[in-house]
């Protein structure tokens, strides 16, 4: 359980199928388009837009410099409050945690509310195994459980989906439903069913966006008003989260939130902010009489161990990234094959489930950059992408090989090109007579260049290189 | 305890890196200036308009029959108050004929069916509000429980024009948060609302479809 | 990825003399759009040097993943410029190289960061120079046409320089710079992306170029060789899987386009 993505088909065919699905394309890129043109709007002024986001790096980066003190002040001030706190180093030590607590209380429905770390220890089968109804609340989420897929966006699951298609599904999954694509419509079918199950809910459980130490406050936002019907209704609520989410003062939460929903979906702020700091009191009407928080490590601790990768766990989960990668934009979330896809899975990744399994990804980039520009806590994902690309082909043994998995893509056969490469352009004497010659042979030049002649027409040295040109030219 | 002692040991064994001073939230806040009150209230109203919540301007005293009027015109016949509200004492005297006021006087999973499918509209007071956002402070007690922002499918809120502040930082330090939270502090922009599907906007997702704020007190200001 | 903007560079005045780091795609493959940079250079009053021991800046193998053998070119290109003059890259991608990764690279070597930081400080892309070093203006003796303009992502992203190329374009007065769609986005070359990832790669500079043809553009200008043979690779590939004779989408290296444009007849 502990490993819910499997690697098959290879990214290289899976992202292959995706380049030529043409309605997956254009999904895609209607949605990345509208993404981009709806953050730009929220950000006019491009000063006020650096200034925030340099506080935004700030407290993410200060929450990570103090994080076990932190984290110990989150855990003893939650535990005077009366929420329970848990914490899980591995996928399978969060399913227990959770497991355990429905026992107790002979629990078999439970209602979920949006949560990466939820898909990311698997927790749906998890508690399918143990006879207990997992059941996404959050439309997207609710869309793709019923189509028995997963999310292919981190805010936005269904992105890839178009309303024709949803309109199919509900139809053939959902009794007594007939086709429609009126979106309003199928809304509301999906709020009927959804009411039903909320009211009749024993455990709720939700993720968290920031875990606020000084005041032990779990801090969750939502449009829907799912994530506040789970951490309500039901009589018991769990919340799962990386113990990266953790932030000092409440009043950082401000700048953070004021990033946020701009970064991600380009909306000025979301419907509901939630802060939640205890179980239902005695002379209150509602809210659960328990509260759990499980704090997830999953390899969390293996990138924090890195003074550059550590900055990975600076990210907010807004999705900004993917909306921004001309990768993303072109081979979607599933052909990742990871729960968390684009440029902040390609890094995060490899942390969670090795390096092994997972640095196609870091090589899946141009290194464009966009994904940087935009990132509200200013993550330098490019460079830890070059950073993963040098832990794949790290020498085993060697100090350079740090991470679970370092030197899995490691052959003899391209290391090999590249100290050739290196000799040929760290001695002049080599490049001269290799240039030279390539000149004078141009008429040579294969024109079958492997990859590169697939999709353009072969490169040609020119007759003449620029040392001869300018050489001849002083003469 | 033996994840918590891993975990703990692994993070503090780790290399510190460059010291990252504290951040200063109050000076950012500060560099982007206050707003006067006028202003406050005008940008509350835009804001709140932009995402789909109603506005209606009223006094201390007739806000009842305003929200009678709408209620009648919307449809509503049972409106949810809370259990020895001030506001609902103010309503019942004016209440009658088709509109019902049924109390939240037991607790939710004691009559969830009831609530879930028969109840029409809701009325909560709000703590104070957000000039910045257009957003709704809410701080949910045995008076005015938290379902009753979520449940019905018509919310209607109470707000004093006075009580607006500027933005979300500005209300946390007045208001004092970080001294004493409440079990659910909610900041609430707009009816639910989802776009999950083909980034098409809809409202009424899970919570309510419509947000209706009586504004006290912000027409003379 | 360091990144500059103009507002955190300081740029010295125009010096008498400064280096050509030409790199090692155009020495080899574009030594035309080297050759007009050195006249473009010259006709400004400023002598420029070509140190003959210089090769590539590395970033092919740094960007790959191996940074040994990029530091071992690196170092070779570390010890070339010799006096405080500036050195300017005609490409926007070797020159982020040279001034915001040389530091990272050598971050273990005290003697040579020391050396990486000080020739960083030197580093000017092309039109970065053309435009605040330079102050670069001359007269547009062309006939009216209308170009494209692909910035890199290197050149937009880490050297902030995404203004200086439509600068210096938007000064010539018979030029029209056609508006294409998603002009900020990655062509798909990204080094060995290209052949790494060719499915991915192709796609993107399939965009790419419809993006540029559908903005009617009659040629497009690049200040980085890279993109340039990767889009007009695709464009000619497409002519020739079309039976085109004449290319639908021809290009050139933004020193060429404006060393024709504005008199090369003037050359001393």
């Amino acid at each position: 359980m502990s490993q819910p993505i499997e690697f098959h088909p290879s990214f290289a065919e899976r992202s292959k199928a995706a380049v030529n699905d043409a309605h997956l394309r254009q999904s895609f890129r209607g949605a990345m388009d509208f993404l981009q043109a709806k953050r730009r709007a929220q950000f006019p002024d491009a000063a006020a837009l650096e200034t925030l986001r340099d506080l935004g790096a700030d407290i993410r980066r200060y929450a990570l410099a103090n994080l076990p003190a932190l984290l110990e002040q989150l855990e003893a001030q939650l535990t005077a409050n009366g929420v329970k706190v848990h914490w899980a180093e591995t996928p399978d030590e969060a399913n227990a945690i959770v497991l355990d607590i429905a026992r107790r209380h002979d629990a078999t429905r439970m209602v979920k509310g949006k949560s990466m770390v939820s898909e990311e220890v698997g927790l749906n089968h998890a508690m399918a195994a143990a006879g207990i109804e997992a059941l996404e609340t959050d439309m997207g989420e609710y869309i793709v459980q019923l189509a028995g897929e997963g999310p292919s966006h981190i805010i936005m699951p269904a992105i890839h989906k178009t309303k024709q298609q949803i309109a199919e599904l509900f139809a053939a999954k959902l009794p007594g439903v007939s086709y429609t694509d009126n979106v309003d419509e199928l809304i509301r079918i999906g709020r009927e069913v959804l009411r039903k199950k909320f009211a009749a809910a024993d455990i709720g459980l939700s993720g968290v966006n920031f875990a606020v130490a000084e005041t032990g406050t779990l801090y969750l936002v939502e449009n829907e008003g799912n994530g506040r019907m789970c951490t309500t209704v039901p009589r018991v609520h769990i919340a799962i989260t990386g113990i990266e989410k953790v932030v000092a003062k409440l009043d950082h939460v401000v700048p953070l939130n004021s990033l946020l929903p701009r970064s991600a979906t380009g909306q000025p702020v979301e419907t509901y902010q939630n802060f939640i700091s205890r179980p239902r009191q005695p002379d209150e009407l509602d809210g659960p009489d328990e509260v759990h928080l499980i704090l997830l490590d999953n390899g969390r601790t293996q990138a924090y161990a890195d003074v550059q990768l550590r900055a990975t766990l600076q990210c907010i989960r807004c999705g900004a990234c993917m909306n921004h990668c001309p990768v993303y934009a072109r081979i979607g979330g599933h052909a990742y094959g990871t729960t968390y896809p684009g440029p902040i899975g390609a890094i995060i990744s490899p942390h969670l489930l090795g390096l092994a399994d997972t640095y196609p990804l870091a090589f899946a980039s141009t290194l464009c950059g966009a994904c940087a520009e935009v990132c509200p806590v200013r993550i330098p994902i490019p460079d830890i992408l070059i950073r993963l690309r040098n832990e794949a082909q790290a020498r085993p043994g060697t100090t350079a090989a740090s991470l679970r998995g370092s030197g899995a893509a490691r052959t003899a056969g391209i290391s090999a090109i590249w100290r050739v490469w290196s000799l040929i352009y760290s001695r002049l004497g080599l490049y001269r007579l290799t240039s030279w010659f390539m000149s004078r042979g141009r008429a040579l030049s294969p024109t079958e260049q492997g990859a590169w002649t697939k999709s353009r027409t072969p490169l040609v040295p020119a007759p003449k290189r620029l040392r001869d040109l300018l050489r001849e030219r002083q003469r | 305890m033996n994840a918590r002692t891993n975990i703990l040991a692994r993070l503090r064994a780790a290399p510190a890196g460059v010291p990252v001073p504290a951040p200063d939230v109050a000076a950012w806040h500060a560099a982007a200036g206050d707003m006067d009150s006028a202003t406050r209230i005008e940008r509350f109203r835009a804001n709140i308009a932009a995402a789909h919540a109603e506005v209606h301007d009223t006094d201390i005293d007739s806000w009842p029959a305003l929200l009678c009027g709408i209620a009648a015109q919307k449809g509503v016949r049972k409106l949810l108050v809370g259990k020895d509200a001030p506001e609902a004492a103010a309503l019942a005297a004016r209440a009658g004929g088709d509109l019902q006021l049924v109390r939240y006087e037991k607790p939710a999973s004691e009559w969830r069916s009831e609530f879930f499918d028969d109840i029409d509209a809701a009325l909560t007071p709000a703590r104070s509000a957000l000039a910045d956002t257009g957003s709704l402070i809410l701080w949910p007690d045995a008076r005015a429980p938290r379902l009753m922002s979520l449940v019905p499918p018509l919310h209607f809120v109470l707000l004093d024009a006075a009580s607006i502040h500027t933005d979300l930082y500005a209300a946390m330090t007045a208001e004092r948060w970080a001294d004493a939270m409440p079990t659910n502090a909610l900041v609430i922009s707009g009816p639910s609302k989802t776009a999950d599907i083909q980034q098409t906007l809809a409202y009424g997702a899970h919570g309510p479809r419509e947000v209706i704020v009586l504004l006290i007190g912000g027409a003379q200001a | 990825m360091g990144s500059d903007t103009q507002r955190t560079r300081r740029y010295p005045p125009k010096p008498a003399d400064a280096y050509l780091f030409a790199t090692c795609l155009v020495d080899q493959f574009a030594p035309q759009a080297g050759l007009d940079t050195v006249r473009l250079l010259e006709r400004e009053g400023i002598a420029v040097h070509f140190p003959e021991e210089q090769t590539c800046c590395g970033q092919p193998a740094y960007s790959s993943g191996y940074p040994d053998e990029a530091r071992a070119v690196a170092r070779r290109q570390l010890e070339l410029f010799t006096q405080p003059w500036p050195v300017v890259v005609p490409s926007g991608s070797c020159a982020a190289m040279m001034r915001h990764h040389y530091p990272k690279l050598f971050a273990n070597d005290p003697a040579l960061l020391a050396k990486a930081v000080a020739l960083s400080d030197r580093i000017f892309e092309l039109t970065e120079f053309l435009v605040h070093v330079v102050g670069f203006r001359r007269e547009d003796c062309g006939a009216p046409c209308t170009v494209a303009l692909h910035t890199s992502c290197q050149a937009r992203r880490e050297m902030g320089v995404a203004e200086t190329s439509g600068a210096l374009l938007a000064d010539l007065a018979a030029v029209t710079v056609a508006v294409q769609a998603r002009a900020e986005e990655c062509c798909g070359f990204g080094g060995t992306f290209a052949v790494r990832q060719p499915d991915i790669s192709a796609a993107m500079v399939t965009d790419k170029v419809a993006s540029l043809k559908e903005s009617g553009a009659q040629s497009v200008v690049s200040a980085d060789c890279g993109c340039l043979f990767n889009i007009l690779g695709r464009a000619a590939k497409q002519d020739e899987l079309a039976g085109r004779r004449q290319a639908s989408l021809p290009g050139e290296h933004i020193a060429s386009f404006l060393w024709r444009r504005t008199g090369e007849r003037h050359e001393q």
